[in-house]
């Protein structure tokens, strides 16, 4: 299964769909990293409002996600987490740890605007 | 009093199943949204277990009722796979999510009330975990 | 025999159908005798019932007319449960049937005593049927009996757990109407804990937290902890995930009124008190989490909404 994802200005918009297998995580990772270098993004949000829950491989996969985009000079913010999924998550001791994430997609395009504002 | 759900697992898509249907059966138990978050999550990690190390095996949603006569879940997460030769080192607990060998094991209990793990090397896993209501 | 019997009065969860089927052949044949009765004379055992039901003034609650539908339903689930040996189905329509019931104040009691008024109208009309046949009433009942007992103990247990789940729902509502998480700005939370925290009240409190971070749209969150004397390491846990699963809901977290007791407890447990947002009162938090929020411009340079 495709998650689409979608290109606003120099930001890369990933939605992820509930019923997410590991498959479909990696094909995110590999088609994110090739959309980010095709178009020179400058940002990638990836919503996982619709994600049921976050596990030990979601959150590897999204820190490998985001640490490789890095390379590329772009950030990655991770919007949308539920409020049960990041009880589970934190007791289950996943932090997503340096990832910035924000509460939805209109705060994530805010603070990767901030950024981008900022450095310049 | 329900029945039994048992899934097989041999394929990543199985660790979906699985951890919805957990989530389904959980609430229908009695557990909060949240507690069933907790339950699917703790699922998907089991399953994904043996699918990685085991290519397959199986995951059982059974409810329970204890002998003060509270409600609860227990899911049996089996497979004849490889086995864990270092249990102990498997729940070591370095409260980071490759801790524990990276089987995620350590989070999972701090997840349920209950939590039983038999393996041998050679002769496959199974590992049971229980959530009971308040 | 007994041990059949018995067999089949224990929980589900010990039990194996397939086996059953097989120990209970000759059954299935008296069964199909039975269910056949009980469906031809539908009308006249369930008008029986519902005048037993009257006389024992049980389901006060409901009108006539709700009586007789309900009892006409859960008459046909009985037989169907008799019929198949499966019970599915018997427990799904109970709990849908305790679903409509409990808000109209129907007690535990009066379900049972309506499932077992319904399996003595069965079982007296089996007597009245067979009384000329005395073997044969015997072989009748050893069939019935066991799938009788084992559809009332459905019907009650799903029942039973409706209510509980429902009174479970109940004791939340109250606990989140007794738990105020406070927005005192826009995009600004309050959280004052107050008293002897157990882990389980400081698991709602962090759900009501996150819930009310989603609603609200936070961005910071004042966890106001000068009136908890004490935490233990439990509870100190609770904290930190707090601390973690806000900033995983893009919050910012800023604990307030920390004593030296609690600050020991956090280190205990390995938390860096570095990297915790920490603040010594209330007001000192709130005057952080303005400047945080952008409310006050410290440096000209600073734009709005410069927070991260």
């Amino acid at each position: 299964m495709q998650v689409p994802i979608l290109k606003q200005g120099g930001v890369l918009i990933a939605t992820i769909q509930a019923a997410l297998s590991d498959a479909d995580l990696l094909e995110l990772r590999t088609a994110l990293v090739q959309q980010v270098v095709r178009y020179r993004s400058s940002g990638v949000i990836v919503d996982v409002t619709a994600m049921d829950v976050m596990d030990s491989f979601a959150s590897r996969t999204l820190l490998e996600i985001s640490h490789i985009i890095r390379l590329r000079g772009a950030a990655t913010v991770i919007v949308g987490i539920q409020p049960e999924v990041a009880f589970a998550m934190v007791q289950l001791g996943l932090t997503l740890e340096d990832i910035p994430t924000a509460l939805d997609l209109e705060e994530g395009l805010a603070y990767l605007q901030q950024k981008a504002r900022s450095i310049n | 009093m329900a029945s039994d759900t048992q899934i097989l697992i041999t394929s990543d898509k199985d660790v979906v199943t699985a951890r919805q249907q957990g989530r389904a059966v959980a609430l229908q138990t009695g557990f909060s949204m949240s507690e069933a978050t907790l339950i699917a999550t703790a699922i998907s990690e089991l399953a994904r277990n043996i699918v990685s190390y085991a290519n397959q095996g199986s995951v059982t949603l059974k409810p329970v009722h204890g002998s003060n006569g509270a409600s609860g879940l227990t899911i049996v997460a089996s497979d004849s796979g490889p086995g864990i030769a270092d249990v102990t080192l498997a729940l070591r607990d370095g409260y980071s999510s490759s801790g524990g060998l990276g089987l995620g094991l350590p989070g999972v209990r701090r997840l349920m009330d209950e939590f039983d793990i038999a393996s041998r090397a050679g002769s496959g896993t199974t590992i049971t975990i229980t959530k009971w209501l308040p | 025999m007994q041990r059949e019997k018995n067999m089949l009065t224990e929980p589900v969860t010990q039990k194996n159908r397939a086996v059953e089927l097989t120990r209970n052949e000759p059954k299935l044949e008296l069964l199909r005798e039975l269910v056949a009765h009980l469906r031809q004379n539908r009308t006249l055992l369930r008008e029986e019932w519902v005048a037993r039901i009257a006389e024992a003034r049980l389901l006060t609650a409901m009108t006539q007319e709700e009586i007789f539908a309900e009892a006409t339903s859960v008459y046909d689930s009985y037989v169907a449960a008799l019929e198949t040996g499966t019970f599915e189905a018997l427990q799904a329509y109970a709990r849908n049937l305790s679903e409509r019931i409990i808000p109209r104040g129907v007690e535990t009691h009066e379900v049972v005593g309506i499932v077992l008024l319904l399996r003595d109208v069965l079982a007296r009309s089996l007597f009245a049927k067979y009384q000329t046949d005395f073997e044969k009433l015997n072989r009748i009942l050893d069939a019935y009996e066991p799938a009788a007992n084992r559809i009332a103990n459905t019907v009650a247990v799903g029942f039973v757990q409706e209510r509980e789940r429902v009174i479970r729902q109940q004791q939340e509502a109250i606990r989140e109407l007794s738990t105020p998480v406070l927005q005192v700005r826009e995009r600004l939370l309050i959280l004052p804990i107050i008293g002897v925290i157990d882990p389980q009240r400081a698991r709602q409190l962090t759900e009501q937290l996150l819930r009310a971070i989603r609603t609200n749209r936070a961005k910071v969150v004042v966890i106001d902890i000068t009136g908890v004397a004490a935490m233990d390491v439990t509870v100190a846990n609770h904290l930190v995930q707090t601390v973690e699963a806000s900033r995983l809901l893009g919050a910012t977290v800023i604990v307030t009124g920390l004593s030296p007791e609690i600050a020991q407890t956090l280190v205990t447990i390995g938390v860096d008190l570095g990297k915790m947002n920490t603040v010594g009162d209330l007001q000192g938090g709130i005057e952080q989490a303005e400047r945080l929020l952008g409310y006050k411009v410290v440096n000209p340079e600073q734009g709005p909404g410069e927070g991260r």
